[in-house]
Parts: C-alpha cells; structure tokens; sequence
C-alpha cells in the first residue's frame, strides 16, 4: 500500500486546503479513501441512527501535479484511512506559501499522513516543515460501510438561496429553538420555520427553482414528477447540523440544493466546479 | 520618580507591556540607576521576562536616590493603560510615569493629539526585588536570528501546541512540537521544522542538544520582536538549565527566561550519542527527495491495523522512560540564590523545575522586616495557583 501527491499549483494547494476546512468544520473525524482517480472524504454516519452523513468526492488531477498510489491488491487498489480532517487543515494552513507540498502515506510512530513542504527562505537553502498526521488504516472488511450513498429517492429537489442568506437566517433561528422544519415544493418555494411555545418564525423563500433530475426520478416512478407542485414536502432537523453545515462552507458553490425525502431526510448537495459535496441530516419526530 | 517617553517609543513600552502580561499576572516595576526595569515571572516561576529601558531611551528620567522604590502592580491594569496599540501610536504624543508618593499611585498621564490628557492612577504593592539568576555568556549555543525568521517557524505550531523541542547540530535547527504521553502521540498532529544555519545571522553550537520549552512565552517576546524590528537572540545550554531569549539594541534590553524540561532520557543519550543529541529526526532531505520507493511504505492492513502492528519506528522516543522522568533538583537548588524560602510557595504539579532563579533580598536597610514580605509574595503566588 502506497500513496504519494505532490502539489506544486498555489492555487490548487489553496483550494485544497479549503475543502478539507470545509470537511473540519463538518465533522471530527472522517474517512479518506483514496483510489487511482479520486479522493474521497467519508462519514458513514447512519442516517436512520440520527448521525449525519457526509460524501465528498475529489477529482485527484484537478489538485495534484503528481499522484501515486498502490492500493491493499490490484484487485482493491483502494486505501482507506481514518483522519481527523482538523489536523490536515491545520497542517496544509501553514504551508499556504510553499514551493510544493507533498502528502504521503509513511509509517512513523504509527501509520501518517505526512505533509512535507518547502518553504521560500531569506537564505540559499529552503525551510522544511512535516506535519505528522496520525491516521488509522481500515482493513478491507471494513470498506463496505464507506461506499457512495444513492440519492434518496426524494419528494421534492430544490435549490437553495445563497448560503450566505441561508446561514444568517439559520444562525438567528439557531437562538430562539433546537429544531427547525424545512418545507419546499415543487414549485420553487422553500420555508424555514421554528415553532416554540413563544414564538413561531417563518422564513419564506420563492422562486428557488428545482433541478431537473429527469431520467433518473422518471425511472423509478418519479414522484416528484407526478406530485402536486404546490405540495410542501417537510423535515424537521436539529438546527445544529444544519447550521454546521452552512458554517463549514468556505466559498459560494455554484451549485446548491436540497432533497427532501418527506420527514425522513434532508439531503443537501453542493457542487463547487470540481468538488461535490453531500450532506445528510436526518429528520427527526 | 518620574519619567517622560515620547513618539515611537510609548509604542515600544506598551508592546513590552503587552508581552510581559504572557508571562504572569504582575508587573514589578523598579527605576534603577542604568533605567527603568519591567519585569514578570509567572505564577509556577519557571518563565521570567524583563526589560529595562535605559535613561535614554526616555526623553525625561529622573529617580530619586537613595530611595529604594520598587513595586508590582496587576499587569492587567498596566494593559489597559496601554490598550489598543494601533490608535496609541496614531494618538498618544507623550506618556509621563510618575510616582505620587503621597497617594501611594503610579500615575500614567497620556498626552493625547488636540490636548486630550487621559490619567490612568494605579494602585500598588510594596515587593521585593525580582532577579532571575541566569548567565547567557557562559552557554554553549548561542543563535542569532532577525524576528521574522522566528516568528515565521512558530507560526506552523497551532495555538494548542504548549511545548516545543529545539534539537540543534552545528548545522541546523529543528523544532517541533513536544507531546508528553506516548499514548498521545499516535494521535497528535506532530509538526516538524528544519532551518538551516544560513537562516541565522550568527549559528554557534558548541553542545548539540534538544531542549523543551512552553511556546506561550515565546510568543509574547515575538510580538515584541516583531513590532521592534529588532533581531532575538537564543542562548541555552543543555536540557534543564533555561533558554534565554533577548532583544537588545542601544536604550533597552529584554531577557526572557524559561525552563527547559529535564529530561534524563535525553541527557543520557546525548552523554552516550556524541556530536549528535537525540537524533534528530529522519534529515530533512529524507522526506524531500523525490525517490519515490525510499519512503514509500508497504502495509498489510487486512490483518489488524493501527500502532500494533508497526515496529517501534525511531527509536529515538519510544523509550517509557518518559513518563518516570525524574527532576534534577540538587543541580537547580545550587543555581538558587540566597533566599532558600521558595520552595512552599512552589506548585508541586508543574512540568517544568521552577528553581531556575530566587527573590533577591533588597539592600540593607529593611532587612529586618525581610521575612515578612517574602511570605506576602509567596502567599499570593500560591493563590494565584488556586485561582
């Protein structure tokens, strides 16, 4: 099992850098797979357990200038490691800078993702600086549990406001109750709402547009084809996650939307050009 | 005593202020002959810091002789005169200290821009002389480096990291984050930096060593540093004798002293290891050179993975040693000035041997009362341990 990068683009370390931030902000610990195409960053929370999940998918060659990796057999040339994304954002933050990064799979104390950079000095020799990234490596048996997530079959697609927007409703929501109902349709409208005994607040949004999924919801009898478009499909969620999510977002995507499976899941998409990132909340009772 | 600064240099005060307040929470203030003395040690006394600003670093500085003034005040509220930096510089024209015997007040008067006066009137404490015992000419290692250099090596250390190792050869420097516990280090970020001599503007290692000290304290001389321009210099010896870190240029001189953790593992090596102490880590040219198989590593994980399966890597640290790590206290005690009352008031848990220096007793004339205010000091260093 090898893994070696190497990233030499300052603007490809930097956006790098910003997702594995956005992947810190979401969750503590997370699963990378890596495979000869792609990285992968993993929480297999289970969504019907009331955990959050997370799939975030990377395209390899839109970040690396080199990219090596021998997976456990040819069969499975995959590896998968356990990492705590909060170490590896603080590790790539400090070498925003540097000539080149490198980040390979060592085994030191015990299995690291080691960073290696080199840094511009004053002098004729360059500053080296490792960070360490203690990682634990996942035996095959275990893999099942990281695979891609199928789209929920949703009742109702929708995009969402600027997350800017959204993050300033959910923060002031986020003081006045726990949980919050998501409501959209089919016709472009979403609510946000909170209800306690005191108040009941509303957020309405309209003319949000809906993706089109054509084939794929038409295959499988397409609900969100033959539903009223005016139909509120709903989901309440712990404000936490929601808010969670939106404060990890370190740019604006340019795509964002929300699946709505009828109070069972809300699934949220982000794409940001090369970058897909999918987020479950549960809904809860 | 009074004294007058004026222009750029309220600025230089406030930032050695502002870089005392890391250390501990009290300032001692002592007008001395050869200029005013600032200084702090913080609560467990294994850091120290002082600066003193001499005559002409003042536009006006007059003591009155022959009257042994010394005093603390809370840091804090020095701070506070001091606050804000950035508009003091654009603001402040003059800033007078003076002392208001009759009113037993330390008086800060700020000459503001449009004739705006603000006086800040702060209490204080009758203390002791603090002297921290330390000889930065008789150390074997002694570098030189502009602040920059400095500030940009810490700046990979997140701000959780406490403790750094500094290992040097006479080549080189590495430093990287000290992590106590072995268990801790499977998870632990482990961050590792490597300047070459070249990076320094004066490099002498005359015992390759490692030495572990708190960052905390490096940090507020760096700022310091940094707004000064002027270059730090590292002075230290072995592990267990202080580092001394200090800025000098011709109206001030600022010293901070820290403990190094004793660490009997790593005196024996370097006893055992030659010209290098604790092997510093794999070379730098190790991780960056582009022979890809060198480093690449070969893992079955299908079977159990995790720590159990790797061989104990480096030796260097895989010693459990480190977790009886006795303290060398006769050594300490030796370096330990006249007054042999320190110990009570000594937290027991600390890392770091806190003897490094004593109270050093004020001339003559009020010895008798002495005793007396060595306890004060001890109680109310004891407290703050409480707090």
């Amino acid at each position: 099992m090898k893994f070696r990068g190497k990233i030499i683009d300052i603007a490809c370390l930097n956006h790098f850098s910003r997702v594995v931030t956005t992947i810190s902000k979401l969750t503590k610990m997370c699963v990378l797979r890596l495979t000869p195409d792609n990285l992968f960053f993993v929480l297999s929370g289970k969504v019907a357990n009331g955990g959050v999940g997370m799939w975030c998918e990377l395209l390899q060659a839109n970040f690396f200038d080199e990219y090596q990796m021998e997976g456990v057999s040819s069969e499975f040339n995959e590896i998968c490691l356990e990492v705590t994304p909060e170490n590896l954002s603080r590790a790539l933050k400090t070498v925003q800078n540097a000539k080149y990064v490198k980040i390979k799979l060592t085994r030191k104390h015990c299995p690291c993702l080691t960073i290696a950079a080199e840094l511009p000095t004053l002098s004729s020799v360059s500053r080296v600086v490792t960070h360490d990234v203690p990682v634990d490596i996942i035996p095959k048996s275990l893999w099942h549990e990281f695979k891609e997530p199928s789209i929920p079959d949703f009742d109702v697609s929708i995009y969402l406001p600027p997350l800017k927007t959204l993050k300033n409703v959910v923060d002031r929501m986020k003081n006045l109750s726990n949980f919050l109902l998501i409501e959209a349709n089919m016709n472009g409208e979403m609510k946000l709402k909170i209800q306690t005994d005191l108040v009941s607040v509303t957020t309405h949004f309209k003319d949000l547009g809906n993706p089109p999924w054509g084939e794929d919801s038409s295959q499988d009898g397409g609900p969100s084809h033959s539903r009223d478009p005016e139909d509120m499909a709903e989901a309440r969620v712990d404000i936490r996650k929601l808010q969670q999510f939106l404060m990890g977002q370190q740019v604006n995507p340019s795509k964002a939307m929300c699946n709505l499976v009828h109070r069972n899941v809300v699934h949220l998409v982000v794409l940001h050009e090369d970058v897909s990132l999918q987020y479950f909340v549960p809904a809860v009772a | 005593m009074q004294c007058v600064v004026t222009g750029g240099n309220v600025k230089v005060l406030a930032k050695a202020v502002h870089s005392l307040s890391r250390i501990g929470d009290e300032l001692y203030v002592e007008p001395q002959e050869d200029g005013l003395a600032l200084r702090s040690v913080n609560s467990s006394r294994s850091a120290y810091a002082c600066f003193l600003f001499a005559p002409l670093f003042f536009s006006r500085y007059s003591i009155d002789r022959g009257l042994d003034f010394r005093c603390k005040l809370a840091v804090k509220s020095v701070q506070t005169v001091f606050r804000s930096v950035a508009t003091l510089e654009k603001t402040v024209e003059k800033c007078h200290v003076e002392l208001d015997k009759a009113k037993d007040r330390l008086t800060f008067t700020l000459h503001c821009k449009h004739g705006l006066l603000k006086t800040h009137n702060l209490s204080y404490q009758d203390t002791e002389s603090l002297q921290a015992v330390f000889d930065k000419d008789s150390c074997a290692n002694v570098f030189r480096a502009q602040s920059r250099v400095l500030v940009e090596t810490v700046v990979h250390f997140p701000p959780s990291v406490e403790e750094v190792t500094v290992a040097v050869s006479s080549e080189r420097m590495w430093v990287r984050n000290h992590v106590e516990d072995e268990a801790e280090r499977s998870k632990a970020l482990l961050t590792e930096l490597c300047l070459a001599a070249d990076e320094f503007d004066h490099f002498a290692v005359g015992a390759p060593n490692s030495i572990t000290f708190c960052l905390k304290e490096l940090r507020g001389l760096l700022v310091f540093a940094e707004s000064t321009g002027l270059p730090v210099s590292v002075y230290f010896h072995e592990p267990g004798s202080p580092v001394v870190f200090s800025v000098t240029d011709s109206v001030l001189e600022g010293n901070f002293v820290l403990a190094t953790l004793s660490d009997d593992h790593n005196l024996q090596k370097s006893d055992s290891g030659g010209g290098h102490a604790e092997p510093p880590p794999p070379p730098p040219d190790d991780f960056m050179n582009d022979d890809i198989d060198s480093y690449l590593i070969a893992m079955d994980t299908s079977v159990v993975p995790g720590p159990s399966t790797a061989p104990p890597s480096a030796a260097s640290r895989a010693s459990p040693a480190a977790d009886s790590r006795t303290r060398k206290h006769s050594e300490e005690e030796e370096e330990e000035e006249r007054d042999g009352n320190e110990d009570p008031g000594r937290p027991p848990s600390k890392k770091f041997r806190s003897l490094f220096f004593g109270s050093v007793l004020p001339p003559s004339p009020q010895t008798s009362t002495q005793p007396v205010t060595t306890q004060e000091v001890l109680a109310s260093d004891s407290e703050d341990e409480d707090e």
